[in-house]
């Protein structure tokens, strides 16, 4: 193959269809595709990758015997324990403290403050970390946090939102939790320092999300999740709450039944070490980097799904396993950034999805499923996708509407990091549209929560992705940061209170993992996968096959 | 028209090189990098993040959200004949022949103990949590290794002012990567100073919108607890009827 010739980041042959869509802009910027009708969603969903043919099966052993989920995420339900009990002493005690949270992004940094809140002493807490602290989904997300505080809107439109969005399968008592608290979480971030985008008047700047019928995003420029976790890390540390990075969770521990400890293993020294606990909130987030179905992903490197791995086996309640869901715009091109994140809040503000021949498709507001859907039915049925140099298809996000829309200079205030991103790889999202297809965004179910973060299991909470209920089989933008920050909060008080009536230090044992293994062993699978994985693989094919461990 | 099963094998086939890692047979152009000083041929067009993991390197540290926000993987190289000693992100940075590259996964950093509930918000509060801020001499090199591109000495000087609202507005994009606090000559820790400046500007600069107070309010009356019953008690059938009837407010 001949050198591609780039123009502003572009090949030749792909600047001559951005030609396309330029010719059809002014026309399409009075003109929006209808939004579907249920039976017109039922339709497009079955080019979903969750509903396509193949891709999953039913869990064959413990609590969700039965339950059908993803291939990828059934290894590793169905997974031998990275060291069996024997090799670990748990009699010696690293750590002993009252709260112990796992995992550093929105959900656990909320809980170590509302716990401490709540009366947890500082050196009480510990907050364990499989990378740095603040290394989650949280940091990266752009479109902003719902909160229904605008008089036209009421929390209990933001329920029904939600939960036509789930396709009514949310917990209904936990999604309440999460629409009631949303003003309030809003109200303490700005007491705690956010800068949230003001309108001149010094009203909160509001817009749309997809599936919603109010306009209530939140947002700090296309920073959201970083200015919300930067200030809530930034307050943790002023409070000197302890802290352990690199040292990823691989076994909970428990007395038989109650979660009493973890087996941390230090990432760098490879040493492991004990702690013992009287509570534990879980709060490792998501599985984009189990790349579902082969889809890049938006999520950050340690998104391998360890949390709901090791509380399956102490015998957590896993809910809605078998949904997974695509953001709608992941870049396709260039090659370095496919699977990154193009906000939703794009298309809030005017950003139209365009086929090949530059026509506007799809109502550019549909929740994340059906959104998703149409694209890929576009690409791969109606086969009005875009072609990219190594072979994937892509339809058009016309973003140079934002600012036929917003007026000049609008697309810079809103989307200063969307900006840079393109402008490293010479295309200028201003002037030209960019080229996406649906990736691997969010886990929707979990570990089964109520309405305060508790599970099944005595001495065990979980907060934000890693959890299963708020969202349903769907969630929508703007529920995930408030998710992690409503039940982050909720469970650090849950788990206060719990330790205030009197919680005591438990025996630690693994005795439910020597359980689980028998139950794999008589299930008849093979003890050739291991999990927690901890972190994807992606060396070189050639070092990988020449490569041995001394 | 194709196969629903054979969309999804299609879809998968073309992102194997972001999912599962680079097959040499699959690349055809080439460029030479050096990790810590060791020579590598790696596939052209990569991030430094990829090259450096079809290299071989699994990243425990120096690597976390990889696409820009994290400042997890923050480097530094210079590039064969060239003085220059430049800084990037290694996940959103290409790479580029004869490059010398090092990672830096953590810059030691002091962070001042505040409450922030507390501070006053003069224009001395800035100055007395980082009295070194005083010790610019204005050499721009923190600016120079923004891989954010942000006007660091600005905002340093702004701060020096005690001119909250310009650190906020100059300072809001930082990743905290800590690559401004590596070079600093006068040892700065620029980052922190950031933020800092903008927590005290979000609490204090910013005023909460009177509708938004209205709301906690209400909530506290408990003026949705009704509402919220009827809701609860649905079933499937009223919540799509209630979906159905929602009526979008205008753009």
């Amino acid at each position: 193959m001949a050198e591609l010739k780039f123009i502003g980041g572009y090949p030749e042959y792909m600047r001559e269809l951005i030609e396309k869509v330029n010719s059809t802009r002014a026309q399409r910027k009075d003109y929006t595709p209808p939004a579907m009708t249920p039976q017109q969603r039922e339709e497009v969903l079955q080019v979903h990758p969750d509903f396509a043919p193949g891709g999953k099966r039913a869990i064959s052993i413990g609590v969700n015997k039965g339950d059908i989920g993803p291939n990828e995420v059934i290894d590793l339900l169905e997974a031998y324990p990275l060291v069996t009990p024997k090799e670990i002493d748990i009699s010696n005690v690293d750590y002993e403290v009252d709260l112990l949270i796992i995992g550093g992004g929105l959900a656990g940094t909320a809980a170590a403050l509302w716990a401490n809140n709540e009366g947890v002493a500082t050196e009480k807490i510990l907050l364990v970390n499989k990378l740095r602290h603040g290394d989650s989904n949280s940091i990266m997300a752009q479109g902003g946090t719902q909160a229904a505080d605008r008089a036209n809107d009421s929390p209990a439109i933001h329920f029904i939102d939600a939960m036509g969005g789930g396709h009514y399968t949310n917990k209904p008592d936990v999604l309440k939790g999460l629409v009631e608290d949303a003003p309030y979480i809003i109200h303490w971030l700005k007491e705690m320092g956010t800068i949230f985008d003001k309108e001149p008047n010094g009203d909160y700047v509001e817009r749309w999300g997809g599936g919603t019928c109010r306009k209530r995003m939140h947002a700090c420029a296309d920073y959201t999740g970083l200015e919300e976790l930067r200030v809530i890390i930034d307050e943790f540390r002023t409070r000197g709450i302890p802290v352990l990075e690199h040292n990823p969770v691989i076994e909970l521990l428990t007395d038989g039944s109650k979660v009493t400890g973890v087996v941390l293993w230090n990432l760098e020294t490879h040493q492991y070490k004990i702690v013992r606990a009287k509570a534990t909130i879980l709060a490792t987030g998501g599985f984009g980097r189990l790349h579902i179905r082969g889809f890049p992903t938006t999520n950050h490197y340690g998104a391998t799904y360890d949390g709901p791995v090791i509380a399956y086996r102490a015998g957590a309640k896993l809910l809605d396993t078998d949904t997974v869901q695509y953001h709608p715009t992941g870049a396709a091109y260039p090659q370095q950034i496919i699977g990154l994140l193009l906000t939703e809040k794009l298309r809030s503000m005017g950003a139209q999805p365009v086929n090949v021949d530059g026509e506007a498709f799809v109502f550019p507001l549909e929740p994340r499923d059906v959104e998703a859907s149409a694209f890929i039915r576009e690409c791969y049925v109606h086969d009005k996708g875009i072609v990219t140099p190594t072979g994937m298809r892509g339809v058009w996000l016309d973003t140079p509407m934002i600012e036929l829309k917003n007026g000049p200079g609008s697309t810079a205030k809103a989307f200063p990091g969307m900006i840079r991103m393109y402008k490293r790889f010479d295309i200028d999202m201003i002037k030209d549209p960019v080229l996406v297809f649906p990736t691997l965004h969010y886990q929707n179910g979990g570990v089964e929560t109520d309405p305060w973060g508790c599970t099944n299991l005595e001495g065990l909470w979980v907060a934000g992705e890693v959890s299963g209920g708020v969202h349903g089989k769907n969630r929508l933008m703007g529920n995930s940061t408030l998710d992690c920050l409503v039940y982050g909060r909720r469970s650090g008080m849950s788990a206060a209170k719990y330790l205030k009536n009197g919680a005591k230090f438990g025996k630690l044992s693994l005795d439910h993992v020597d359980r689980y293994v028998k139950m794999l062993k008589d299930a008849g699978i093979k003890p050739e996968r291991k999990a927690p994985i901890i972190l994807p693989e992606y060396r070189g094919k050639a070092v990988l096959a020449r490569m041995i461990d001394l | 028209m194709e196969d629903k099963k054979d969309i999804m094998q299609i879809i998968a086939d073309a992102n194997k090189s972001v999912t599962t890692g680079i097959d040499s047979a699959d690349i055809e152009h080439w460029v030479w990098i050096h990790i810590m000083g060791r020579a590598y041929q790696v596939p052209a067009g990569l991030t430094i993040m990829q090259a450096m993991e079809y290299a071989g390197y699994k990243f425990i540290t120096s690597a976390g959200c990889r696409a820009g926000f994290c400042g997890a993987c923050a480097t530094m190289y210079r590039k064969e004949g060239e003085y220059k000693l430049q800084t990037a992100m290694a996940c959103q940075t290409r790479v580029e022949d004869g490059m010398f590259l090092v990672q830096i996964p953590f810059a030691p950093a002091q962070e001042a103990t505040y409450d922030i509930t507390k501070e006053p918000y003069a224009a001395s509060t800035l100055l007395e949590h980082y009295p070194e801020i005083a010790r610019c001499v204005a050499c721009n090199t923190c600016t120079k290794a923004c891989p954010q591109d942000l006007e660091v000495m600005d905002y340093i000087q702004d701060a020096l002012r005690g001119d909250y609202k310009k650190v906020a507005e100059r300072s809001f994009d930082c990743i905290q990567c800590g690559l401004c606090a590596v070079r600093c000559p006068a040892e700065i820790t620029q980052f922190n100073v950031g933020m800092l400046a903008r927590r005290m500007y979000g609490r204090y600069g910013m005023t909460e919108p009177e509708y938004a107070k209205a709301r906690l309010t209400e909530l506290d009356q408990g003026k949705y607890d009704k509402e919220f019953k009827k809701l609860l008690a649905a079933d499937v059938e009223e919540l799509k009827k209630r979906y159905a009837a929602r009526e979008r407010e205008a753009d």
